[in-house]
C-alpha cells in the first residue's frame, strides 16, 4: 500500500521522485528546448539526443523506463509528442511536464507560427520548395535512427523474437488499418511473457 | 510579422469558418482523444470532411510546410490551421485543444505504470511496448517514403541522403545538430538546383 501513499504524494505529483536541484531544472528545460528547432520530422527524431541525456548523461531515467514512455504515448490517445511530457513526468512531476514541454514546443511554434504567415505570402518560390525537397529524405532518415535506437536494448536481449516483433509490427502497419494500439498490446504481452529477455 | 489576411469563404465553395477560438478548442480536444496511434487522420477527417473549415489543398498544402518544420508535425499544423482563422488566439486554442486533454489521460497511465513498474511481468511488458514502438515508427518512415517518388532530387540520391542521416544518427550516434546542419544544406543545395525555378 506504500505505493498508493506514494500516488498521493504532492511534492512527489509536483516535482518528481528524484529531489533535483535548480541547476538540474534549468539543464533540463535548455536541453529540451535546444533540441525544439532540430526536431524536423517531429519531436521523435530527436529521442535518440533525448536518451542520450536523460539516460546516458544524468541517469535519471533507465534505458527501459525512456523507451517505455515512448511507448505509453504511443498506445495513448493524441499526438506522439506527449512521449516528452512522460519523460518530463517520470523525471520531475508536474514541473518536470512543464520544462520538457515548454522547452519542445515553444521555438518550433514560434518559428511555425512566422514561417505559415511567410507561406501564405510567398507560395510557390524556388527557395521554399528546395527546402521541401531536400529537407524530406533527411527527415525519413531521422525516423529510421530513432526506430534503431528504441530497439537496440531488446536486439542484445533477445535479437531474433526483437526482429520478429519490429517486422510484425511494420507489417500490421502497412497492410491493415487497426489502430496500432492492437500492436502495442502484443508487444506488452510478448514482454511480459518475458519473450523478449 | 505581417499577418495575412483572414479567408473569406464564398457560400459557393461549401466552406465554414470556426465560429470562436472557443470552438476549435472544442473541436481539437475532441479530435485529439479520437486520436490513438496517430492523430492526423482523425484531424483530415474532422477538419476537412465533417466539419469543412479546409479544402483538401488547403490541408495537403499545409501538411507539406508542417513536416519540413521542426516541431511535432500535428502540433505545427493546428497551430497554422488556428491562426488562419483567428491569429496567435486561434493558434493557442487549436494547440491547447490538440495536447491538454490527451495529456491529461496519458499522465494517468504513466502514473498508474509507475506503481507497478518493479514487478517483473510490468517491467517485460513495458520493454516489449518499446519494440513495437520501434516498428511503429519504422513504419511511418516507410509509409511517409512514398513521398520521395515525386522528390525532384530524384529516389537514388534522396534515399542516399536518407541512409546516410539514419546511419550517422543511428548507427554511430554522431550529434544531431552537426548532421542537420551539413547534410540538410548539401540536400537543399542540391535540391535548389534541380527544382526549376
Amino acid at each position: 500500500m506504500s505505493a498508493w501513499a506514494d500516488w498521493f504524494d504532492l511534492h512527489r505529483l509536483l516535482l518528481g521522485p528524484l529531489g533535483l536541484s535548480q541547476a538540474d531544472w534549468w539543464a533540463m528545460f535548455l536541453r529540451f528546448l535546444s533540441l525544439s528547432l532540430l526536431s524536423v520530422g517531429g519531436a521523435i527524431t530527436t529521442a535518440g539526443e533525448m536518451q542520450r541525456f536523460v539516460v546516458g548523461q544524468r541517469g535519471w531515467l533507465s534505458d527501459a523506463e525512456f523507451t517505455a514512455s515512448i511507448a505509453l504515448a504511443q498506445a495513448a490517445p493524441g499526438p506522439n509528442v506527449l512521449f516528452v511530457a512522460v519523460i518530463g513526468w517520470n523525471i520531475g512531476g508536474a514541473a518536470g511536464v512543464l520544462a520538457t514541454m515548454a522547452g519542445t514546443l515553444l521555438p518550433s511554434s514560434l518559428l511555425t507560427l512566422h514561417a505559415t504567415r511567410f507561406v501564405r505570402l510567398n507560395r510557390n518560390s524556388r527557395g521554399l520548395r528546395a527546402f521541401n525537397a531536400g529537407m524530406t529524405p533527411l527527415t525519413l532518415g531521422l525516423l529510421a535512427a530513432t526506430s534503431w535506437v528504441l530497439v537496440q536494448p531488446a536486439v542484445d536481449a533477445a535479437p531474433l523474437t526483437s526482429a520478429i516483433l519490429v517486422a510484425a509490427t511494420v507489417l500490421f502497419m502497412l497492410r491493415t488499418q487497426r489502430s496500432p494500439l492492437w500492436a502495442v498490446a502484443v508487444g506488452a504481452l510478448a514482454g511480459a511473457l518475458g519473450w523478449l529477455g | 510579422m505581417t499577418r495575412p489576411p483572414i479567408p473569406t469563404h464564398s457560400p459557393s465553395d461549401g466552406l465554414h469558418i470556426p465560429a470562436s477560438p472557443g470552438e476549435m478548442f472544442r473541436v481539437f480536444s475532441g479530435l485529439a482523444l479520437q486520436g490513438f496511434g496517430g492523430v492526423l487522420p482523425v484531424t483530415q477527417r474532422v477538419l476537412v470532411e465533417r466539419r469543412r473549415w479546409l479544402s483538401q489543398q488547403d490541408f495537403v498544402e499545409m501538411l507539406a510546410l508542417a513536416q519540413v518544420l521542426p516541431g511535432p508535425n500535428v502540433v505545427n499544423l493546428s497551430l497554422m490551421i488556428g491562426d488562419r482563422f483567428f491569429g496567435w488566439r486561434g493558434a493557442l486554442a487549436s494547440i491547447t485543444g490538440m495536447l491538454a486533454a490527451p495529456m491529461v489521460v496519458v499522465l494517468l497511465l504513466a502514473a498508474l505504470a509507475g506503481l507497478w513498474r518493479e514487478q517483473p511481468m510490468v517491467a517485460g511488458a513495458l520493454h516489449g511496448m518499446g519494440v513495437v514502438a520501434a516498428g511503429l515508427i519504422a513504419s511511418t518512415a516507410i509509409k511517409l517514403g512514398a513521398t520521395l517518388r515525386q522528390t525532384p532530387l530524384g529516389l537514388p540520391l534522396a534515399l542516399a541522403i536518407a541512409l546516410v542521416a539514419g546511419v550517422t544518427i543511428g548507427v554511430l550516434r554522431w550529434p544531431l545538430i552537426g548532421v542537420v546542419l551539413v547534410l540538410g544544406s548539401i540536400a537543399c543545395a542540391l535540391a535548389w538546383w534541380r527544382v526549376a525555378p
